[in-house]
């Protein structure tokens, strides 16, 4: 069975200024690995080239073993890709009902569409309750919440999710990586770009670690920490 | 009691007049506000859209005798969505990273270039008092009054009815629609959008098309209340469409739409009620007879100048503009002094062999091109200062080489001055125009800048220049705006070649100043300027001290050689010479080409006055082919604004101009094989 992602050789740069240069990283079917690295490593980068937002220079990006190098971001999208990126993943200008409805109207259907979105509210009952609240007046937990709910109702084949952590309380992170783990015991694949580094290591199997735009070191997770504590030294050094 | 009765009724038919032409002004700043929050562009084309669907339904209704249904829909629900999906899918799309100036530039091309591309296209051509006709019978003739004040004819009642009709399909649209929350989705994120599954280039198209609809109904809609169908009528609308928008921030759909239906009755009030403040009092009068025509216009500049909320444009950030790379910096002069050099050899030696060429060979009709030419390059040079160093668009250079025309004019005319003294007195003025005017609009900045200053250039064309102080008034009517060329010494300027001479002289004094001021103290603090201004201010820059020379000197030069065209010509010629029109296609001639060179003037100036002969009429054929010119020549001038609303697209793709990337790419060649043979020698020169 092949890989449900798999970065071969990928460079790539945003304009003039080059960020990553020939990453290679593969996550299995129902697979999970956590990317960790210092910031400005390419982490976020390698994650957008995995949704297609960014389009590598060199290198191509398959998706269950299909090669959708240069496709737009839809294509992965439909080929299962779902990605919630750094900092606010939801439509501010959207209502609750709205956020949700604009990702299950394709998969299920004008008829299945209340199903779902009861589903989502079942899960979240708090969502439920802000149904016509726009989402940009959500809490950064709530809106972690409804782009967790928007993949659980619907699980994709691989989640990116761009440091979900990031600004929340610790006892919104714990509820967070509950989800979390809930997806993938949904079969999920999941990729997880972090600097929470414990929570991260805890759901993955694998881990890649990432310095300067190049993969320095990958293999289990429980093997990571000794590595993450070394790189953090040399990372010290320049920066 | 009576007085207050009467008043009532005046405010209540002044409302019922502006109805209608104010919900048509609804209607396209919808879709304006639509298309610029789906893709950021400011589209002035809309104008232009709307003028094409008018006029391919008067076509078909008149020329073809087609019914009501067909026509509208061949005009309005084929050709218009139709047009909106081809400049998306052509220009705008691979636009999505590029300033919105440059956007804007595109758009301006396309005013010009769309109606001139369709009337090449359906051979339509404006007929002089062929009203163009409503789309249901008896559209002008049948009238309805509902309060005894005024009477609606059906032509207004159909304006209102499709306007509520459309607002209310719209709002349903966004509302109701999956379609109208992708594109609502669209509005914030496009990439988010994608994220979702969505593919959004589809969703953005859709939202051209849908505008680009509105604005066709809107130009079939408004077209029974002009005389004859011409496009320049449809600029005015949209101008004030621009208006409605911006008094929504160009956010918001329900506020443009009744800022679109408040300007209609704004404008309906005023002509009401102005007339009789005139006959109290006297002087108002020029003003009323004038203002009214131009009322988009004052009222665009006003709603820019006195709404402070349009500068802060309230917008929800898009969480994934990260992925953007930074904008690239602005064509940096790359200076090298080979490059520098090779320039100046190459310009100084095609300058003399042209010079040398048209002093002894050419005839009065080349001679009066070429000191065109030189004399259009100096007026450039002042979009060199102000674009090109400074960073801002300006839409009104022609009202300001038209102030430096029209005081060469009056000081001949009244006072008998001498015209090259008044010239420059003309260039002072402008300046004095040129700096009182950068005050309001320069806090403005951007897109809205160059708006306001387009807004001007309007209010400057359709009042000022009807004063008989500046224009000349109804005397100048019949005997023209005279202006006497001038004699120094023994030298009579009347000769033409004579008066190459000095153009070309005070060609080179103007660029001589023009590199003065660019590695002056002002260059300086208008480069560290387009850098950062907030780095710039943080080491003691003014910007406003700064941009504000910059646009007092370019209304000097602008002045100066407006001056000089006029005693070139000797006459004023203002609608030939300097209307807001031309001020457009100069602006975008000279970004195309090079705004930042002295050279790119040169050129521009070259390409507007000797491009229609050279080319179009195929005169360079037939000097290489010893009299013979290709049979498709001469061809007609409309294409010359095809072509233009083509050369504006390449901007987008080379913002430092087309002259200074060929001239860049020549140095990269040339450095090239010059670094290879060095190495050759060099490698040639270790090996035993
Ligand atoms: N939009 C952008 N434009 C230019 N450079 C960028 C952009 N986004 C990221 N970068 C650069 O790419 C490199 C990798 O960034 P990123 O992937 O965001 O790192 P991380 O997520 O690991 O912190 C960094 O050097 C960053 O400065
Ligand atoms: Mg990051």
């Amino acid at each position: 069975m092949s890989p449900v992602l798999e970065l071969r050789g990928v460079s790539a740069s945003y304009g003039p200024f080059r960020a990553l240069f020939g990453v290679s990283l593969t996550v299995e079917a129902g697979g999970s690995l956590a990317l960790l690295g210092s910031n400005g490593a390419g982490k976020t980068t390698v994650a957008r080239v995995a949704s297609g937002l960014v389009v590598p220079t060199s290198g191509s990006v398959l998706v269950d073993g299909e090669d959708l190098t240069g496709a737009r971001p839809h294509q992965y999208a439909r080929a299962g890709v779902a990605h919630a990126p750094e900092g606010r993943s939801v439509f501010a200008t959207l209502t609750v009902a709205e956020n949700l409805r604009l990702s299950f109207r394709r998969t299920h259907g004008a008829s299945g569409l209340s199903c779902a979105l009861d589903r989502a509210y079942d899960l979240f009952p708090q969502l439920g309750n802000r149904r016509s609240q726009m989402a940009g007046t959500l809490s950064g937990g709530e809106q972690r919440m409804l782009s967790m709910a928007r993949v659980l109702v619907n699980p994709p084949k691989l989640l990116i999710a761009d440091e979900p952590s990031l600004g929340l309380a610790p006892i919104i992170i714990d509820e967070v990586y509950q989800s979390l783990r809930a997806i993938r015991e949904a079969g999920t694949a999941v990729l997880i770009v972090e600097q929470q580094v414990g929570h991260a290591l805890q759901l993955c199997d694998r881990t890649a670690v990432l310095g300067h735009g190049a993969v320095e070191w990958e293999g289990p997770a429980d093997e990571a920490t000794d590595v993450m504590v070394g790189q953090m030294f040399t990372t010290g050094e320049d920066g | 009691m009576l007085l207050a009765a009467s008043t009532g009724e005046d405010l209540l038919r002044a409302v019922l007049q502006g109805a209608p032409p104010g919900s048509v002004y609804a209607l396209i700043a919808l879709g304006f506000v639509l298309t610029y929050k789906t893709s950021g562009v400011f589209n002035l084309a809309f104008g232009a859209q709307a003028y094409v669907s008018a006029a391919m339904y008067f076509q078909a209704r008149n020329e073809w005798e087609w019914q009501v249904v067909p026509a509208l829909i061949l005009a309005v629900f084929i050709l218009a969505p139709l047009i909106g999906l081809v400049l998306e899918r052509l220009i705008f799309r691979h636009l999505s990273n590029s300033s919105a100036v440059a956007k804007l530039v595109i758009a301006i091309g396309l005013t010009v270039a769309l109606p001139s591309l369709f009337e090449l296209v359906t051979g339509f051509s404006a007929v002089a008092g062929r009203t163009p006709t409503g789309i249901i019978p008896g559209g002008s003739s049948v009238f309805y009054d509902p309060f005894g004040i005024y009477p609606l004819s059906r032509d207004e009642l159909a304006q209102m009815a499709v306007a509520l009709f459309g607002m209310a399909a719209l709002g349903a649209l966004f509302r109701f629609s999956s379609l109208g929350l992708a594109l609502r989705a669209v509005v914030e994120s496009p990439r988010m959008t994608e994220l979702s599954g969505i593919n959004a280039d589809r969703v953005s198209a859709f939202a051209w098309a849908l505008s680009s609809l509105f604005a066709g109904m809107a130009g079939v809609l408004i077209a029974p209340r002009f005389n004859t169908l011409m496009a320049p009528d449809f600029f005015h609308l949209v101008i004030v469409a621009i208006a409605a928008a911006a008094i929504g921030r160009l956010a918001s759909l329900p506020r443009a739409l009744l800022g679109g239906l408040g300007l209609g009755i704004f404008i309906a009030l005023f002509n009401t009620f102005l007339p009789r403040w005139t006959a109290d009092h006297g002087w108002l009068r020029p003003f009323q007879e004038n203002l009214t025509p131009s009322m988009p216009f004052v009222i665009l500049f006003g709603v820019l100048v006195c709404w402070p909320a349009i500068r802060r444009e309230h917008r929800v950030v898009d969480p994934l503009s990260g992925v953007d790379p930074p904008p690239p910096g602005l064509a940096a002069l790359t200076r090298n002094r080979r490059l520098t050099l090779i320039t100046r050899v190459f310009s100084v030696s095609l300058l003399c062999v042209i010079g040398v060429t048209v002093l002894l060979r050419a005839d009065v009709r080349w001679l009066f091109l070429v000191t065109q030419a030189v004399i259009l390059a100096i007026i450039y040079l002042s979009i060199t200062v102000v674009t090109g160093f400074a960073g801002q668009i300006s839409l009104c250079q022609g009202a300001f080489a038209a102030v430096g025309a029209f005081t060469v004019f009056q000081l001949a005319d009244r006072y008998d001055l001498s015209v090259l003294a008044a010239a420059l007195v003309g260039a002072a003025l402008a300046a004095v125009v040129g700096a009182v005017l950068s005050l309001p609009v320069l806090r403005l900045g951007g897109v809205w800048l160059a708006i306001a200053t387009l807004a001007f250039a309007f209010f400057f064309d359709a009042v000022m220049v009807k004063f008989s102080w500046i224009g000349g008034g109804g005397t100048s009517l019949f005997q023209g705006t005279r202006v006497p060329r001038p004699t120094i010494g023994p030298w009579d300027f009347a000769d033409d070649r004579l008066f190459l001479v000095l153009a070309v002289v005070a060609f080179t004094v103007v660029s001589f100043l023009v590199i003065q001021l660019r590695e002056g103290t002002t260059g300086r603090m208008l480069h560290a300027l387009r850098g950062s201004e907030m780095a710039a201010e943080s080491i003691g820059i003014s910007p406003v001290r700064a941009r504000v020379t910059a646009f007092a000197v370019s209304a000097a030069i602008a002045g100066f050689g407006g001056a000089l065209l006029a005693i070139h010509q000797e006459n004023v010629n203002y609608q030939n010479n300097f209307s807001p029109t031309a001020a457009l296609f100069w602006l975008v001639l000279v970004v195309s080409l090079s705004a930042r060179t002295i050279e790119g003037a040169a050129y521009s100036g070259a390409a507007f006055s000797l491009f229609d002969s050279l080319v179009l009429r195929g005169e360079v054929f037939r000097w290489i082919f010893r009299g013979w010119v290709p049979g498709i020549l001469p061809i007609s001038p409309k294409w010359r604004f095809v072509l233009f609303g083509l050369a504006s697209i390449q901007f987008s793709r080379h913002p430092e101009g087309l002259v200074e990337y060929g001239k860049r790419r020549a140095t990269r060649r040339f450095n090239e094989r010059f670094d290879r043979r060095e190495r050759d020698r060099a490698s040639q020169e270790t090996s035993p």
